[in-house]
């Protein structure tokens, strides 16, 4: 058995990216040096994130400037949905190592909440808690969107820990086949959900739909804020403006977590699992949390593209959505938050907007109709495969990652042969 | 959860699936039996394409997810050979259709063949030292791209070929009807497991595949080409893979690029109930679930439906990977074989 290499320069506080920028200001003009100099020491870390971070923000206002290639502001909300959930999918399978193939169950979990507690699906009851944009006396239950995020993020993490409890001890390709086969169940269960010894949970293939909307209500009117997004002029703005806060939330939480003792536990289990259980880290509590917090903002994710397309349709949730995260997840590089970002980002747009802008120009090249979208899953499958023979270490390669790889600290290799 | 609740839960669901298959059994005798005869076939084409899965997870420990898909592009190619190539239409004598079809099974054996060993020498070669979830996620990224190859080639609509093998009755036992498809299906299976019986027990690349797949280490020691030895195993693999598309396709007619996926997993999952990793397991295996299949969709008497299949087959590999990950027959290593 193997221990941990010890890495140099790796400590738990110090991470790649988060180093301060503009220290090595020499080769800058001295205006800028100076200007640099003028903010104070404690901010100037926070200069270049939070420069994104106004960019990100403010992209509505300048999208429509931008050439063609630039994904809409609507496109845009769907590729944060996304990246989002590859942010919780790296949780599970960049920090922990724990490769999760089901990662669309949590997704439709969350989504279907969204349907459950604010749409007209349960017509039995009438219940409303700060809804918005719906009439006082529609039926069903109708909570206000804020809170369904928190129940859905909740829920899902609980649909986390139930799946989570029984497989986290298996090793790690037969867990990757039962997240596989919950990922499969999931589904079915959802288009057939719609008689479930008479009772309608699902409403089968015709999902759920209208969701209610996320708003600000009449106390969020009364100073300029839309009642309701859907029934806002500026709708797809205040849906990107909220997928931006709730991604940010999510980065968060990812990184705080990841330096804290939760989340080494979680590294020292990926890197070696019998050496983390004997340095006393309980291993199915930690994995679990894993799956726990993955499975929340998988949830948080699925239940705030419900109310955005307004309505959980099962034809959604199939097998491929997991292994396309995944594939962002590999792209970017597994374990670090930012590369999953970039990656996410990535094959988002090329899946919403970007194989089809591509695939046409490329028709017009070749003088022959190629309809490059279609044949979206093998892009993947191919990127897959060629980052793990090429590039294993993703395109932001996370440092720590980087050493495991080039070691082989992690668990068992594939196939130990000198060949 | 105690082991003992659990296999107390276990015992108890065991028996209230015997109590349902014997109520079934006393209330339409003759349903029960021709939907078993379905099982029975069907569980046999998921024999074949488990077995390739147990090969190569014997020896590299590696779940194949490619292999459902190699299965796929068997059955595709077949119809194509069996449509432009050989052009057999169900008008032929029955010579000519079986020396059609055993042409057909050849190539397309040697074709996934091939094809198997291919994708380990490209993909998964040089990941023999990369973690093993590594060489996995390589497995799903490969089957995406078989999937698309079979798309870009035969497009989204599934191929069908003419009924060439009738599903008219042969003969009947008393209420039993055995149809052509079903036992062509059968005649041609059974000699494939005899035969790949034979190879892996008595021959020496056999033996080699078993001594790698134990400690490949001392079986390089002891003079064994390890990597022709694996390649030799997917050879072996996909050329199983190969046979059972064609099974497929004669039993069933029609066959999409998507279809390897589902029954790639369908055929895992019979696998792992076995006990993956053990030959005997993998058939054992894969007649259980397409028995359970069978009697899912064609039973009457408290049966779920259609509807639930996957739910039940992934659920039971789900229950088999908690509660013995062992397999029904509880071991390991291909030597049981």
């Amino acid at each position: 058995m193997k221990l941990p290499t010890r890495m140099k320069g790796s400590g738990p506080d110090r991470h790649p990216g988060e180093s301060s920028p503009g220290t090595g200001g020499s080769r800058l003009p001295p205006q800028l040096t100076q200007a640099w100099n003028t903010i104070p020491e404690p901010f100037r870390g926070w200069l270049l994130p939070l420069g994104f971070v106004a960019l990100a923000f403010l992209y509505p206002q300048y999208q429509e400037s931008l050439p063609g290639a630039f994904p809409g502001v609507g496109t845009a909300v769907i590729m944060i949905v996304f990246t989002m959930m590859a942010v919780g999918l790296n949780i599970v399978v960049g920090y922990a190592g724990l490769l999760d193939l089901g990662y669309v169950a949590f997704y439709a979990t969350g989504a279907y909440t969204a349907g459950w507690f604010a749409s007209l699906q349960f017509e039995q009851v009438s219940f409303h808690l700060g809804s918005v944009g719906i009439s006082q006396d529609a039926v069903g239950i109708h909570l206000s969107v804020w809170l369904i995020l928190l129940i859905a993020g909740s829920l899902t993490a609980l649909a986390g820990i139930l799946i989570g409890l029984p497989t986290l001890r298996l090793r790690g390709d037969y867990l990757a086949i039962v997240t596989l086969g919950f990922g499969e169940i999931i589904p079915q269960v959802v288009r057939n959900g719609d008689n479930i010894f008479g009772f309608d949970l699902t409403h089968g293939t015709f999902g759920i739909s209208p969701i209610d909307s996320p708003g600000f209500g009449e106390t969020g009117a009364a100073i300029g804020l839309p009642e309701s997004f859907q029934q806002s002029f500026e709708r797809e703005q205040w849906f990107y403006w909220t997928a931006v806060a709730l991604l940010l939330f999510t980065l968060f939480c990812s990184i705080r977590l990841r330096d804290s003792r939760l989340g080494r536990a979680w590294i020292a289990i990926r890197e070696d699992e019998t050496a983390a259980a004997a340095m006393g880290i309980p291993l199915m509590r930690t994995k679990t949390w894993a799956y726990a917090i993955g499975a929340f903002f998988g949830g948080v994710a699925g239940a705030y593209y419900a109310t955005f397309k307004s309505g959980a349709f099962p034809s959604d949730f199939f097998f491929n959505i997991s292994i396309f995260l995944l594939c962002m997840v590999i792209l970017g590089g597994m374990g670090s938050v930012w590369g999953v970002v970039l990656g996410g980002l990535i094959l988002s747009y090329l899946d919403q907007e970007g194989l089809a802008k591509l695939g046409n120009s490329f028709s017009e090249v070749i003088g022959k109709q190629i309809d490059v979208p279609k044949y979206n899953f093998g892009v993947y499958g191919l990127i897959i495969v060629l980052m793990m023979l090429f590039r294993p270490t993703g395109l932001i390669p996370e440092r720590r990652r980087k050493k495991e790889l080039a070691e082989g600290v992690h668990d068992e290799t594939f196939y130990d042969e000198a060949a | 959860m105690p082991r003992s609740v659990v296999s107390t839960l276990g015992a108890i669901f065991a028996l209230l699936v015997v109590v349902w298959t014997i109520g079934n059994l006393l209330r339409d005798p003759s349903e029960f039996f021709n939907v078993f005869l379905i099982g029975l076939t069907n569980g046999a084409v998921y024999g074949l394409i488990a077995l390739g899965y147990t090969l190569v997870y014997g020896i590299l420990q590696l779940i194949n997810f490619a292999h459902g898909d190699v299965f796929a592009l068997g059955g595709l190619v077949g119809s194509t050979l069996l449509l432009s190539v050989f052009d057999l239409t169900s008008d032929d004598s029955a010579l000519v259709l079986a020396l059609g079809i055993g042409a057909i099974l050849l190539l397309c054996m040697a074709f996934t063949s091939t094809l198997n060993a291919g994708i380990e020498l490209v993909a998964y070669r040089r990941l023999r030292r990369a973690p093993r979830l590594a060489a996995l996620i390589t497995a799903v990224g490969m089957s995406f791209i078989l999937q698309n190859v079979g798309l870009i080639g035969w497009g989204v609509e599934y191929s069908s070929v003419p009924r060439l093998v009738p599903n008219s009755i042969a003969f009947s036992l008393g209420d039993v009807d055995f149809q052509w498809n079903k036992l062509v299906v059968l005649s041609i299976t059974i000699p494939v497991l005899v035969l790949l019986t034979w190879l892996v027990r008595s021959t020496k690349q056999g033996k080699g595949m078993r001594a790698t797949s134990q400690d490949p280490e001392a079986a390089a020691m002891m003079g064994v080409n390890v990597n022709r030895t694996i390649s030799f195993t997917f050879v072996l693999a996909g050329g199983l893979a190969g046979a059972a598309g064609v099974l497929y396709l004669l039993n069933f007619t029609t066959i999409r690029y998507d279809q390897g996926f589902q029954l790639g997993l369908i055929a895992f999952t019979a696998a792992v109930l076995g006990g993956i990793g053990n030959m005997t397991g993998a058939l054992v295996g894969a007649l259980t679930i397409g028995l359970i299949e069978a009697f899912n969709e064609g039973l009457t008497w408290y049966t779920p439906g259609s509807d639930w299949t996957r739910s039940i087959v992934f659920g039971i590999l789900i229950a088999i990977l908690v509660f013995r990950p062992e397999g029904l027959l509880g071991e390991r290593s291909p030597e049981g074989a």
